[in-house]
């Protein structure tokens, strides 16, 4: 048990150590999903806001772009084995005593820590765009949070467990990033959509961390996902959530084995 | 005492046989040498001897664990030195040490001094804080020696150390290998396709298609091939060669050209040769067997010759990649 809790740490801190000293990755994170609030805020701020009555576009998009960024930064785990494969750096790891779950797991650990960093950081944001914070909120964020980027590094590393190349990943990794994110109701809220559209977006687990976190910020304004009759609660989608995070992770622990 | 014990060992890639049965001894403190050229299995074997390749059939144990059953105790006994290398450029010298000392479990107050030491002794403590990307070939190379030896492994797996460096910075590195021997109580286990470099080791064995073809000390290996390497260049090889069989009594081969034999004595024999030898002889040469001659010996082939199709070499390489 103390070797597991040693090889997640060890691995994690690399993590870690390799984001601080990556500047450009710090601050690339940040540019996508302050583009898509800052256009997307000015382009459909009207006609998404007239759904809407009562409330803001921004105010409504706000903690989708935040849920943005660490969906963003999560799946970076992926990429990050991946790229241990390719400059060799993954047969150091490999021979090395450390448990082969415990890689896994620190890798999903060191990266849903950066992630959750960015979210944090990203939190400046909020009085510019008209979004009020208090202690409360951003004390029940960190967990939803924290949720949500285990679930989606989880996903990121079940993909990058199998593959070579930094390229392929990248590609797989958009294939499945964009029709997630638009499917979340981070840009427009998911009622009056298309039957099929709506089924997607329910078996999204992204919906439901976006709920969740617009639920703490916005309270009762923002409606709780429907599945057939039941309304989902913040607790309820969370532990959705964590629970598709836990089997991404085993499935991608089960595949990391199995390949090396 | 064997650290390294080998019974046997095969192993498959889909209809490939990269390794077909190669059972060895690695004595205690010894520098052993795998010599064979690319694609003979040497990189195999130290794929499944540190616990990253399962072997098809047989067994092996190192530092007196099985690789199979016990990888863990067999990765804590070693360090390795990949072909290729396996740092993280974008960390310093440093960090990339202290991962490896934290992957390890090396306790804190061993770990400054030893880091210290190792970083003196392949002489990059200076560039210490500096990112691996700054690094030459010859550098990143001593910093993964130092890392491989960190923890104080019974075993340095050694895969073609000097594998694209230049002569020079070659020299340096076999110097340190050197060095280390005197100064740890280490095995080393080695592989590469340069002769002149499998001189240094104690004891060698020669690999050639997946199979063992000699294993032994490198002065009685060259015993072995009888005596002294006379070369004879001619217009007419293939005369030369009959020639030499019916009337000198001799096994000669061919090769680009040259036809080589042995004989004992080459100093005295060389004179009585040159003036009854009935050919016209473009040049002669005569010189004491080295491990080429040992290796032509036994395999009837140069150790170049077998890199002759670098595609096939290539395939080969994919199929056999560790992971």
């Amino acid at each position: 048990m103390k070797k597991i809790f040693r090889s997640v740490w060890v691995i994690a801190y690399r993590e870690f150590l390799r984001f601080i000293q990556d500047r450009s990755r710090m601050f690339s994170s940040f540019s996508m999903p302050i583009l898509f609030l800052v256009i997307f805020g000015a382009g459909f701020g009207k006609l998404i806001g007239q759904m809407m009555p009562g409330m803001n576009y921004i105010q409504f998009m706000y903690p989708g772009i935040l849920a943005m960024t660490v969906l963003m930064s999560s799946v970076m785990s992926g990429v990050s084995i991946v790229w241990d494969r390719e400059f060799g750096f993954l047969k150091e790891v490999l021979v090395s005593p450390l448990n082969r779950s415990g890689i896994l797991v620190g890798k999903a650990v060191g990266a849903a820590g950066i992630a959750v960093m960015q979210g944090i950081i990203m939190l400046v944001v909020a009085p510019f765009v008209g979004v009020s914070l208090d202690w409360k909120i951003v004390l029940s964020l960190i967990p939803l949070l924290l949720i949500l980027s285990g679930c989606l590094s989880g996903l990121g590393l079940l993909i990058g467990a199998r593959m070579r190349s930094q390229q392929g990943f990248q590609l797989l990794m958009q294939l499945v990033i964009f029709p997630m994110m638009f499917l979340s109701g981070i840009f427009f809220p998911l009622t009056g959509m298309a039957t099929w559209l709506e089924v997607l977006s329910k078996l999204n687990p992204v919906t439901y961390a976006i709920d969740a976190i617009r639920q703490v910020f916005l309270g009762n304004q923002a409606a709780g996902v429907i599945i057939f009759t039941h309304t989902m609660s913040i607790v309820e989608s969370a532990l959705l959530v964590m629970g598709v995070g836990l089997l991404l992770i085993t499935v991608a622990i089960w595949v990391f084995n199995k390949q090396e | 005492m064997e650290v390294i014990k080998s019974e046997k060992l095969v192993k498959r890639f889909g209809n490939l046989e990269a390794v077909k049965g190669v059972s060895l001894e690695v004595k205690e403190r010894e520098v052993f040498g795998l010599l064979g050229p690319n694609g003979a299995g040497k990189t195999t074997i130290i794929n499944i001897l540190c616990t990253l390749l399962t072997p098809t059939e047989g067994k092996a144990t190192v530092n007196g664990f099985d690789v199979v059953k016990e990888r863990t105790q067999v990765r804590e006994s070693i360090g390795l030195v990949f072909q290729e290398p396996t740092l993280d450029e974008y960390l310093t010298a440093e960090q990339n040490l202290r991962f490896h000392a934290y992957a390890y479990g090396i306790r804190r107050e061993i770990l400054e001094q030893r880091l210290k030491e190792l970083l003196e002794m392949m002489e990059l403590w200076d560039r210490r804080k500096e990112k691996i990307r700054t690094y030459s070939g010859g550098m990143k190379r001593r910093l993964e020696i130092a890392r491989g030896l960190l923890h104080h492994p019974k075993v340095l797996f050694l895969d073609e150390p000097t594998l694209g460096l230049d002569p020079q910075t070659r020299h340096r590195i076999w110097d340190h290998i050197k060095d280390l021997r005197k100064r740890e109580d280490l095995t080393i286990f080695m592989t590469t396709h340069y002769m002149e470099e499998a001189e240094n080791c104690d004891r060698i064995a020669i690999m050639d298609y997946g199979q063992l073809v000699a294993l032994d000390t490198p002065d009685k290996l060259k015993d072995a091939v009888g005596g002294d390497v006379v070369s004879i260049r001619t217009e007419d090889s293939e005369e030369a060669i009959r020639l030499l069989k019916e009337q000198y009594k001799v096994q000669p081969s061919q090769q680009n050209g040259t036809v080589i034999f042995t004989v004992q004595h080459g100093e005295e024999y060389l004179p009585g040769f040159v003036s009854s030898f009935p050919l016209h002889l473009i040049s002669i040469g005569l010189h004491r067997p080295t491990l080429e001659d040992v290796f032509l010996k036994l395999t009837g082939h140069t150790i170049r010759e077998q890199a002759a199709d670098p595609l096939q070499h290539i395939r080969r390489r994919r199929m056999m990649r560790g992971h």
